[in-house]
């Protein structure tokens, strides 16, 4: 079986496990957002693409006629024994997880959903991972292939489905994190990986100097870590792995269990602890995982393993910045603040030209989702 | 320009003992692991220094000069082969391991440093850089960055872009700019993965931060006899499905296997059809359970008889003929040449059978020896490059192997690069707009095509023609083999 909106060319694959009646949807679906990329390229409109919406607080104003992708849903295909789901980007996340851990598999980067009508395409967009990231891997470490719709209202397809590809310049992973600057996200193909047969988190009472020291000194040895997050005087780490990888790493590290572990690790993943109900500006500070305590005003919270630490902060964005900056990393204001200033910490000169050489080519007309990463692209 | 110029010109530019005109100098420059693709550059610039890269690059992007950037040489696609009116930029002379940084557990080191240079460095703090290409003594990461280099634990551990942290990179106007950071990510686009698997086209990699992995506490390896490709290929789908996430995961077919126990005497089972080397890593009970069970898989889909390693010399035994599979297999053939697609997992068997058959119809063995954890094929066709012909009907029979990993749901290549070889299987891959994104994504690191020009991407005219060409579509090659 052979589907008329795909181009007639060799690639049988992606034609394998359709249902024909749901094509026919599918195909007036991604037809029309050409139609209506190619009509806003040519009038210089700009558009605002948005799947679930739960990630609206995030990045710059945005600007544009709302493009509604939340409607394009499916799974196109998966194979537990591939390791491999390819879903549509209107797909809520939570309906993913759901049919992947019916088999006993997972989207490993533990995407936060901030609301239950966070699409797969919206986490592909904004580059989200959860506490699990330093341990497994970020989205982008999982991305195998895109399909989008760049800003000529091109229907383009990179990657793929298998495990190694490097045919091509990586356009996948360029999608994510991109802020559907470069190009209108329709379908994504993810490696997903195994449920850990065994999952526990152990608690100690750590100072924040000595909580970044242990996180590190564990994070170098072979121990099944899959999160680590210090808070108020609390360092928890959870362990996941085989029935006996968990059990000898819990001899060994000791510690106090904390039985309510997987409730903290999915309330710190969607920014659910009281630590977030501030109302300060939030900070993400990205930093080398074992810097020392920043000491910068506001309430800290760390996360991978001391690499991610929230501040929540009545300080100027300058002086965060600069802190920040100074060990080596970079801060973004997650939520609150002026947002028609930077929001992802400003580029060195010469990457921002790269930026805009690469919004050009994907973007000529500029129309996708503009200034929502920076003013400029 | 004519060569004499710019030979005085790059002189102003670099020390004497950093450039090579002279024609037997240059020889050894002439191609990369690809040996049928030869090219003499005009001239060979060796730099010691970053500002003397910057130099350089500024000169050829105002007079229009290609420049390749080379490592090691080991590339199989011709990606490091030499453009006759261009420039070789080797980067042997960075081979310095800058910082260990052993509590970020990080590594900063120079491009023209060895793979394996950096696990041996750190191996004292229980370290290690985890991809491990076949020839990881010899290749450099900074080419390992360009093709995205793979290895057996990739499986477990990921490729070259899932274990780089940061790139220096020097643009072709000689601008310096840093890709990815010492922090999990950077602002804006991710820059670090385009660079990655890019072939040398995008920017002259200077410098590499890679992530380092504590080193498992033990690892064990089986080794599993097949008669049928089906049983093995089930065996490895079993293995994925079951949860498990082995090291390695790795097969070998007959003639793989006869010519590696004539190379390394590693006890292979010779008249066996399919061998599995399979490495499970972790704590000491955690690998006994993993190999009971994979073990009991192997056996329920017909393996004739499992060998498990019982000692640390055992396990590198197991191993020492797959990574010698190249060179022994050289020593059968008087040539031979390596094909690299991926496939789906489940199409093992069936792409198999299709290069048995196409094998049978060009009259050329081929060997096959590959990462079957992740569907990544390396068949090996054996040729005699002193026949007449017989380097054409590799090449074709190449090609049409690659199509048929496009046709399984696969792509022409996993991680040796699209290089020279593998433009016209490019066309079969990508449609005419993508080819022009890829285009275009060049063009706004490299207005002026300086850097490896005429590689990795075909231009939309030479894909026209190589379409009108072929059989396509239609009228396959093998209409018997059924399409998947
Ligand atoms: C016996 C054998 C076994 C192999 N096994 C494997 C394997 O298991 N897995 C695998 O992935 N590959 C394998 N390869 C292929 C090859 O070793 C890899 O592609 C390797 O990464 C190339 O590294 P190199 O330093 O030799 O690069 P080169 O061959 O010198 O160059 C390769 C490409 O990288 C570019 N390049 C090199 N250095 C830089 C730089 N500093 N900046 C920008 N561009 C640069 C070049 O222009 C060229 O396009 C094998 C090759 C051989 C000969």
């Amino acid at each position: 079986m052979r589907c008329t909106f795909m181009r007639a060319n060799s690639r049988s694959q992606r034609s394998s496990g359709f249902d024909a009646t749901e094509l026919m949807g599918v195909a007036d679906w991604s037809e029309r957002l050409v139609e209506r990329i190619r009509e806003a390229n040519a009038l210089g409109t700009p558009l605002r693409i948005t799947g679930g919406d739960t990630k609206h607080f995030l990045g710059r104003q945005p600007r544009g006629e709302q493009v509604d992708v939340s409607g394009h849903t499916g799974v196109l295909s998966y194979e537990p024994t591939e390791l491999v789901v390819t879903v549509r980007a209107g797909t809520p996340i939570a309906e993913v997880q759901a049919m992947l851990n019916g088999s006993g598999q997972c989207l490993a980067f533990e995407p936060p959903d901030f609301g239950s009508a966070a699409t797969i395409g919206g986490i592909v967009a904004s580059g989200l991972s959860g506490p699990c990231r330093p341990y497994l891997g970020s989205v982008r470490d999982f991305v195998l292939g895109v399909t989008c719709v760049n800003g000529s209202g091109e229907w383009l397809h990179f990657g793929g489905q298998v495990m190694k590809n490097v045919a091509g310049y990586d356009v996948s992973r360029l999608m994510v994190g991109a802020m559907g600057t470069l190009g209108a996200i329709l379908d994504v193909s993810f490696k997903v990986l195994p449920v850990p047969e065994a999952e526990q988190t152990r608690v100690y009472e750590v100072s924040e100097d000595i909580a970044i020291a242990k996180m590190n000194e564990w994070a170098a040895q072979p121990l099944p870590l899959s999160a680590a997050c210090y808070l108020t005087n609390e360092l928890r780490i959870r362990l996941s792995g085989t029935e006996a990888g968990v059990a000898a790493a819990v001899r060994d590290l000791g510690g106090a269990q904390d039985p309510a572990g997987s409730l903290f690790w999915r309330a710190l993943r969607e920014q659910q602890l009281p630590f977030f109900e501030s109302t300060d500006v939030l900070w993400r500070l990205a930093v080398p995982p074992a810097t020392p305590p920043l000491g910068l005003p506001g309430d800290t919270l760390l996360d991978w393993g001391g690499a991610q630490r929230w501040l929540s902060s009545r300080q100027g964005d300058e002086a965060i910045r600069a802190a920040v900056q100074a060990v080596g990393g970079h801060a973004t204001r997650f939520r609150g603040g002026d947002r028609s200033l930077s929001v992802f910490h400003p580029l060195a000169p010469g990457l921002a030209t790269l930026h805009r050489n690469l919004k050009n080519a994907f973007d000529p007309a500029g129309i996708l989702n503009p200034g929502r990463l920076y003013e400029e692209i | 320009m004519r060569a004499p110029e710019l030979i005085a010109e790059l002189r102003r530019l670099l020390p004497a003992d950093c450039l090579l005109s002279d024609v037997e100098a240059l020889r050894p420059y002439e191609c990369d692991g690809l040996t049928a693709y030869r090219e003499l550059p005009l001239a060979v610039v060796i730099p010691t220094d970053v500002d003397q890269i910057c130099n350089v690059m500024r000169y050829c992007e105002t007079h229009g000069l290609p420049v390749v950037a080379r490592g090691a040489g080991t590339s199989l696609s011709g990606g490091a082969r030499p453009h006759k009116d261009g420039i070789v930029l080797s980067l042997a002379r960075f081979n310095q391991i800058l910082a260990i940084d052993p509590t970020n557990r990080t590594a900063r080191v120079q491009p023209g440093v060895r793979n394996l240079a950096i696990s041996e460095a750190v191996a004292h703090l229980g370290l290690y850089y985890a991809p491990d290409p076949s020839s990881q003594i010899a290749c450099s990461i900074g080419g390992n960055v360009a093709e995205n280099a793979g290895g057996i634990h990739c499986l477990k551990y990921g490729l070259t872009v899932h274990n780089v942290l940061k790139l220096e990179v020097v643009l072709t106007n000689g601008q310096r700019v840093t890709l990815g950071g010492d922090t999990p990510d950077t602002p804006g686009y991710d820059l670090l993965a385009l660079l990655n698997g890019s072939e040398g086209m995008l920017g002259i990699v200077t410098e590499v931060t890679v992530r380092l992995l504590p080193r498992p506490v033990t690892a064990q390896a089986l080794l599993a006899v097949f008669d049928e490709v089906t049983q093995a290929g089930d065996a490895v789908a079993a293995v994925i499905a079951s949860g498990i996430v082995p090291a390695g995961l790795e097969m070998m077919d007959n003639l793989a296997i006869r010519a590696a126990e004539e190379f390394a005497a590693c006890g292979y089972p010779v008249d066996a059809a399919f061998i599995l080397i399979c490495e499970l890593d972790g704590t000491e009970s955690e690998v006994s359970q993993q190999v009971e069970r994979v073990t009991g898989l192997f056996l329920e889909k017909g393996a004739r008889e499992v060998r498990i390693s019982r000692s640390e010399d055992e396990r590198l035994k197991f191993w020492s003929g797959r990574k010698n599979a190249f060179p022994a297999v050289g020593r059968i053939s008087p040539d031979y040449y390596c094909i690299d697609g991926t496939i789906p997992r489940k199409q093992l068997g069936n792409v198999l059978k299709g290069i048995a058959s196409l094998s049978e119809q060009y009259g050329l063995r081929v060997a096959n020896v590959f990462h079957a954890g992740d569907g990544n094929l390396h068949p090996l066709i054996l040729y005699d490059a002193s026949q007449p012909d017989e380097f054409r009907r590799t090449e074709e029979l190449g090609g049409q192997i690659l199509e048929l990993c496009v046709h399984a749901g696969g792509t022409i290549t996993g991680e040796h690069g699209v290089g020279v070889e593998k433009l016209n299987q490019m066309c079969v891959q990508f449609s005419e707009p993508e080819l022009q994104q890829f285009h275009a994504l060049k063009n706004a690191f490299d207005p002026r095509g300086v850097l490896n020009p005429g590689k990795a991407v075909p231009t939309l005219a030479r894909c026209a023609e190589f379409n009108a060409m072929h059989v396509h579509a239609g009228q396959l090659p093998l209409p018997e083999i059924e399409r998947f």
